[in-house]
């Protein structure tokens, strides 16, 4: 059987027991045996893989490889990769090569990692199903007829199946913690600024986070010691020192105070999925943690707060896609050919020309609307309208008064706790189709995982066991003070650790 | 406050959007829907809140003024819909 996580596959090509290139060629035939079903990748790169893989037992025999040495690593489309194809999941940019690395790319690379493909997504991010995605959905590898959740589900769930070690996601309202929910693995949202941003696709630049899917707390660790640290490419990266956090958190401390917000555990939440996050807190416990109620009273309205600020920030952000420069432009014959028939039918009917438009303006608008799909046109016409004349104060700046209140919230709630334990998401992966007409009923279901990104704490989702109805993954998350992803690791290896003795 | 069918399409017009008549509909029963959600909001007092623009505080830090190595021409050019040796080419603006 061959390892599934970073640390063991490691071991293994350091023992001399395996090579980085056998392993690759197995994880490429095990990709073309599921992936079809599972459409997590988007693209494989095999020929780079194995280059990469020839090129890392070269280094381990010279004892030159780097730290991240033998792991196969996934990418989300909308974190750009030199000279691939990077679609962020829409028709927009179905042929976008990038010519750039981004830094967290850059940082993988420079640490041997082997960058074996490219994840399906949701459009630009938006979505919490990857049913959005221009290049068809993704599956849940525990139940087919079931998301992987959304927007990283193709890095949730080539992870979960075993496709790649680890992969990289984003998380803008919890686009890393639910689908690792969904599909049962580790998905941590770190500090906003912690990684840079620079070459992932924006979406809501206020609130976008890259972060890794991993088999295992440890692994999680250690991908964050890697692709933490200030980037002169990104000015809202953070300057705070890089600890070593794999180190950092093998023990948890005693006495470690868990707070647990009662708004997270009422109305709403399957009782199932509450009763096995409950069972974590009494492994921490046992563990010597004490369990502390807390409230972050502003939680009901963090969902309208964040998709208040998040489309607005969307609809700026993708004014970008005009059809000029790169992405999608409409087929300028048969658009010229539209616009005179406009003019024509106007003129005959006595009507003012005036009103139509340029061919610059047309072309722009042709394209947009050709480019992108439904839940992106629907979030940049959100964003648009609250920005508008009128209507900003109403909107816009009131959601960013109550995210300072959601934010006071955590920081008073940080006095009489350490960490915040909480489910990640209220039910376990819901049906594919069942939400797709009701884009609230979408939106809501990233309750619990929102109010982080509003606060720009780290949060991180791990496994907790499996529902006893429908057998699939539920998840615990864990939430800390800035750049305190030390203490979501240090409690989430112990509850890995009674996990793995339990079975 | 509702969102009328006009608005939709102002609103289209300002983020360079087509609707279809079907489209238009939808969207002004949606928009409708979600901002009807947000009304939540103003239950919230926030009098003397000041706006959250900034998750961390941190030190404005500036990059020494020194030219690195733009991206070549070519590579900029690379992804363009359509272009000659050292432009993008649109459609004529001047008539």
């Amino acid at each position: 059987m061959q390892p599934t996580d970073i640390r063991q596959t490691q071991r293994l090509i350091s023992k001399g027991d395996h090579s980085a290139e056998a392993h690759v060629s197995r994880q490429l035939d095990l990709i073309e045996r599921e992936n079809p079903g599972l459409n997590a990748f988007t693209s494989v790169a095999a020929a780079q893989a194995l280059e990469q893989a020839r090129e890392v037992d070269l280094k381990q025999r010279e004892g030159t490889a780097g730290r991240l040495a033998g792991a196969v690593i996934g990418i989300k489309e909308a974190i750009v990769e030199k000279g691939r194809i990077c679609t962020s999941g829409s028709k927009m940019l179905a042929s976008f090569e990038s010519v750039y690395d981004s830094t967290a790319v850059e940082r993988l690379r420079a640490e041997d990692a082997i960058l074996i493909g490219r994840l399906n997504m949701d459009e630009f991010a938006m979505g919490s199903s990857t049913e959005n995605s221009a290049f068809g959905i993704t599956r849940n590898p525990a139940d087919p007829s079931k998301v992987p959740g959304g927007s990283s589900g193709g890095s949730a769930a080539a992870v979960a199946a075993g496709l790649c070690h680890a992969a990289l996601g984003s998380d803008t309202g919890g686009s890393v913690r639910q689908p690792a929910s969904h599909c049962g693995v580790v998905g941590l949202k770190p500090t906003y600024g912690r990684i840079s941003r620079y070459g992932l696709i924006a979406y809501a630049s206020s609130f976008d986070c890259i972060g890794p899917l991993t088999q295992s707390v440890e692994d999680a660790a250690l991908l964050l010691s890697v692709l933490a640290g200030h980037d002169p490419k990104d000015a809202t990266s953070s300057r705070q020192p890089v600890p070593d956090y794999a180190s950092l958190s093998e023990t948890l401390s005693a006495g470690i105070r868990v707070g647990l917000p009662e708004e997270y555990f009422g109305e709403g939440l399957d009782p199932e999925v509450k009763n096995l996050v409950m069972q974590q807190v009494e492994v921490l416990k046992a563990a010597g943690a004490v369990p502390v109620p807390i409230s972050l009273p502003h939680t009901p309205y963090a969902v309208a707060t964040y998709y208040i600020l998040a489309t607005a920030e969307a609809s700026s952000n993708l004014a970008r896609f005009d059809g000029i420069r790169y992405g999608h432009r409409a087929d300028r014959g048969k658009m010229l050919e539209e616009l005179a028939a406009e003019k024509k039918q106007l003129q005959k009917n006595g009507g003012n020309t005036a009103t139509v438009d340029s061919a610059l303006i047309r072309l722009y608008k042709q394209s947009r609307t050709e480019g992108f799909g439904p839940e992106v046109k629907r979030r940049i016409m959100l964003g648009t309208y609250v920005l508008s004349a009128g209507y900003y104060d109403a909107y816009y700046g009131k959601a960013q008064r109550i995210r300072r209140l959601i934010q006071q919230d955590f920081l008073d709630a940080f006095r009489s706790c350490d960490v915040i334990l909480s489910p990640t998401s209220p039910t376990t992966a819901f049906g594919i189709g069942e939400k797709t007409d009701d884009p609230l009923q979408m939106y809501l279901s990233d309750i619990y995982t929102i109010s982080a990104n509003l606060a720009g704490i780290p949060a991180m989702s791990m496994p907790a066991g499996l529902h006893p109805a429908d057998g699939l993954p539920v998840g615990v998350q864990l939430m800390a003070p800035h750049f305190r992803e030390d203490l979501l690791f240090a409690a989430g290896r112990e509850l890995e650790r009674a996990q793995q003795s339990a079975g | 406050m509702s969102v009328t069918r006009e608005d939709v399409l102002h609103v289209a017009r300002l983020a360079r959007l087509r609707l279809t008549e079907a489209e238009t509909e939808q969207l002004a029963g949606d928009m409708n829907q979600i901002l009807g959600y947000m009304e939540l909001l103003n239950q919230v007092d926030t009098d003397g809140v000041e706006p959250l623009e900034h998750v961390i505080d941190h030190e404005p830090g500036l990059r020494a003024d020194v030219a690195l190595p733009p991206l070549p021409h070519e590579e900029a050019l690379k992804n363009a819909p359509d272009a000659d040796a050292d432009h993008f080419r649109v459609p004529r603006v001047i008539e």
